[in-house]
């Protein structure tokens, strides 16, 4: 008997209890991970020949992070698992894959698109400058290669990733020269009704500040980016911000680590024509998506970051649920009280996303502040100026317009990291709602694809 | 006369009806423009860009020639830069077949104005390192090039506007009929437009214009399949296609001063009119990498970072509709440039604009008229209400280079 094909993309935390889920319902499905081992990036394996602990690696996520592994290393004969490959395009009943160099389709009954998040990114001038990283990326080097990003690092943004990347690299032993967190306490106190939600949660945060602290980092709230300082030989040499008091201050660095809570993946939603929703409170579009996890498309489920920024718990119950959705939907037996249970959970995960969102705002009102020779798109070396210019000259006040004309998010991220900024900028600059700018639409690939890749004939 | 009346209405904000509306204003006529959603969104934003004569049907050449002498004088003539480099066209031939297809092309060609210069072994080598082994012999158009599409028709559109015209974006018609003596628009926000004279410039949505005139013809909806490289040095001056038989070899490619190499052809996607999208098929991709290596080796070291589509009307017999009406007085077409309109589209706004206010043009456009669809058009099943959700795959026509 052959069963239903459905194939998730993804490994972490949300692909893996998907999988698990799917596999204990008796289905083989495919699993797609872009990345070379599972985890994802908050439960992200070293490289096989490194021995660090999971106490160093995840510190008090170190038992999810095994259990996590575990889960998988138990799925891997019962499921068919292709690391390393890129899912590159969607169309309808097939996923289009890529690995060293050959193209090849999964055709799919359920498609369950767990892909994920990355930073959030606000441009701020000299952000182009070696040296400057994500907060993301900065956490990547320290797990995955035990390195720093710099000898010594300024951790500028806001969210708890901002927290939690400086305090582990507090721990592993290298030089921070400050957390600056464009957030003031007044967000956090009049967030803490839904934060607590979840007070394990908090309190971790809480132990990162405190940590920070303790170790002497200046910890400054409520600042104003003024500009990553450095030249385009040696790159970064410093920050400088306007603290919560307006006053001017200058941190000596060689690297900085920024960002801005999340931002969904959701290119492979995109492919697969699934609709869009405009969240006013995160200012940014999500994918219309129930908390079951079925989107706007027949066959198509998205869990995890990629879908609403959960954070790592909320994924997996919400790959869990994804995974019962779809088996429901294929006409196969789902266990009705065990979906309760986990939607009784995501209820509470919702209601810490929103404390999230209100403690840790986006700073949109850098954007419209932004000086017109900051660059906005580093792919393509657009500056603010140039982006308005195309605005107020040239009329374009909606997002692919003005990609199309200023060539902002044209380039290789194709926008995932300049997008939400530049419809900050165009919103503030044609003085319309940034709802009303819309979402740069996706398009295939996913990640740069190589010309050399060949379909393989199965 | 309220604001709403106009001496032209033009119906469809691509390439065709924005530079029409800018040559109406320089004859002094006033001219109401609609487009549904912005302008320069469709076929005229996101074909390919060639700005190419050769390989065109003989008897389109004087139209081509004349857009060449007004794309020559931008930004001069607009006030804006579309990014146009004349760099030349290269039309290459993998056959001896082809070879000959491209020396007869050459000597027809010169009665209509053409010079094309035919080049071979290693002279070919030696001038286009780029390309391939499989490369037998070229054809070069040295005044043709290349432009960019995404900034041509909203650049016409504000060049009408600074000269008067009237341009409303985001307004979708729901209806043109004759009224008495003069076309009234009706809008899906309750505004009407009038004006004695109205030309259909819709391209793929064309046809439903035509029909509801009684005027049928056979459109179908299709996607070009467009791709663009990461950016390297600029190396590769002029636009270069594939001259085949076979829809499939038949790949294009140029080099934007910005480094990124833009290629198209192969196939033809699926398009939506009613969606207003069209997309790429996953497989056209992969054949263009398939040609592209053939067609330049060295290109294949590049990554993708993006590809596109955008919706285009093709006639059965891939010349446009162009021209006054057959069947009523005071109406003119402009629509189903069938992928090869960006180049030809200033001159088409020229042609027509003088068409309109003199009754009469210098540059023949009779092949192009709608009445070759007359003595058909009984066979026709009411085209106007098909070409919507129309089914994937390559489209069953001739081969044309874009």
């Amino acid at each position: 008997m052959v069963g239903p094909r459905i194939v998730v993309v993804g490994t972490g935390p949300a692909g893996v209890r998907c999988a698990e889920q799917l596999v204990a319902a008796g289905i083989r499905p495919v699993v797609i991970d872009e990345g070379g081992r599972d985890g994802g990036q908050i439960y992200r394996r070293q490289p096989p020949n490194f021995r660090r602990g999971y106490a160093d690696l995840y510190g008090s996520e170190a038992a999810k992070a095994d259990a996590l592994h575990r889960a998988f290393d138990a799925l891997r004969d019962r499921i068919d698992y292709h690391p390393g490959t890129l899912a590159w395009n969607v169309t309808e009943g097939e996923l289009h894959l890529m690995r060293d160099g050959a193209a090849w389709r999964a055709p799919y009954d359920a498609l369950i698109v767990c892909a994920g998040a990355t930073d959030r990114l606000m441009p701020v001038k000299g952000w182009q400058h070696a040296g400057t990283y994500s907060l993301g990326a900065a956490q990547v080097a320290l797990k995955s290669q035990a390195c720093s990003v710099g000898r010594r690092v300024v951790f500028l943004g806001s969210g708890p990733l901002l927290y939690l990347v400086a305090a582990q690299y507090l721990k592993a032993g290298a030089a921070i020269g400050a957390v600056l967190d464009t957030a003031r306490l007044s967000d956090r106190v009049a967030a803490l009704p839904r934060l607590l939600a979840r007070p394990g949660v908090l309190r971790n945060g809480l132990s990162y500040i405190a940590a920070l602290r303790r170790a002497g980092v200046p910890l400054l709230s409520g600042v104003t980016p003024v500009e990553i300082t450095g030249d385009a030989a040696r790159g970064v040499d410093g920050i400088v911000v306007r603290d919560g008091a307006g006053r001017e201050r200058r941190f000596d660095c060689d690297a900085v680590a920024m960002g801005y809570h999340l931002r969904p993946e959701t290119q492979l939603a995109d492919l697969a024509r699934c609709a869009f929703r405009f969240d006013a409170e995160a200012r940014q579009w999500f994918p219309e998506v129930s908390l079951e996890g079925r989107s706007s498309v027949k066959g198509v489920y998205l869990a995890g970051d990629g879908a609403r920024i959960l954070g790592a718990d909320g994924a997996e119950n919400a790959g869990r649920l994804a995974a019962l959705s779809a088996l429901a939907d294929l006409g196969l037996p789902v266990d009705r009280a065990r979906v309760a249970a986990l939607l009784r959970e995501q209820g509470v995960m919702e209601r810490f996303r929103r404390g999230l969102v209100r403690a840790f705002p986006w700073p949109a009102g850098q954007a419209a502040d932004l000086a017109d020779d900051a660059i906005v798109c580093r792919c393509e070396c657009i500056t603010a100026g140039e982006l308005r210019r195309t605005v107020r000259e040239m009329g374009a006040a909606e997002a692919n317009r003005a990609k199309a004309f200023s060539r902002v998010g044209m380039g290789r991220c194709q926008g995932r990291y300049c997008g939400q900024a530049g419809a900050e900028v165009v919103a503030h600059a044609a003085a319309v709602p940034l709802e009303q700018v819309g979402r740069l639409r996706g398009q295939a690939p996913v990640k740069p694809l190589a010309i050399a890749t060949r379909e393989e004939t199965q | 006369m309220s604001a709403h009346t106009s001496d032209v209405l033009i119906v469809g904000g691509g390439l065709m009806g924005t530079s029409t509306a800018f040559f109406l204003r320089r004859r002094g006529m006033s001219v109401t423009l609609l487009e549904r959603g912005l302008v320069g969104q469709q076929a005229s934003g996101t074909n390919f860009g060639n700005v190419r004569r050769q390989a065109r049907y003989l008897l389109q050449l004087p139209l081509a020639n004349r857009s060449l002498g007004i794309w020559q004088r931008l930004p001069e003539l607009i006030g804006e830069d579309l990014e146009f480099l004349p760099s030349g066209h290269i039309r290459v031939a993998y056959t001896q077949d082809q070879a000959g297809v491209l020396e007869q092309y050459a000597r027809d060609a010169r009665d209509y104005g053409l010079e094309l210069e035919l080049i071979g072994g290693a002279a070919l080598r030696a001038r286009y390192p780029f390309l391939g082994p499989e490369v037998r012999a070229a054809s070069l158009s040295p005044h043709d090039g290349h432009a960019n599409p995404r900034l041509a028709a909203p650049a016409f559109g504000r060049a009408a506007i600074r000269a008067g015209a009237h341009i409303a974006e985001n307004t979708e018609v729901l209806e043109v009929a004759r009224d008495g003596t003069a076309f009234r628009a009706s809008c899906a926000d309750g505004r009407v437009y009038r004006a004695p004279v109205a030309l259909i410039a819709s391209g793929a949505w064309g046809d439903r214009m035509s029909a509801a005139f009684g005027e049928p013809v056979p459109l179908t909806a299709r996607g070009p399949q467009m791709a663009v490289t990461e950016p390297v040095p600029y190396r590769i001056g002029p636009t270069v296609g594939v001259a085949s038989q076979l829809l499939q070899e038949t790949i294009y490619f140029r080099q934007i001063k910005r480094g990124n190499i833009i290629f198209g052809g192969c196939g033809r996607g699926p398009a939506y009119p009613d969606l207003r999208r069209a997309y790429v098929l996953p497989e056209h991709t992969l054949t263009q990498f398939d040609q592209l290596k053939r067609l330049a080796p060295a290109v294949a070291r590049l990554n993708i970072i993006r590809v596109w589509s955008g919706i285009e009307g093709y006639m059965d017999d891939n010349l446009p509709v162009m021209g006054a009406s057959r069947a009523v007085s005071g109406l003119y077409y402009a629509f189903g440039f069938s992928g090869h309109g960006f180049q030809l589209g200033p001159g088409v706004g020229d042609v027509m604009a003088e068409l309109i206010a003199t009754g009469n043009t210098s540059t023949p456009i009779a092949p192009f008229d709608i009445g070759r669809f007359a003595a058909a058009s009984k066979e026709l099943p009411a085209r106007a209400t098909t070409g919507t959700q129309s089914p994937a795959g390559s489209a069953a026509v001739p081969c044309q280079q874009r």
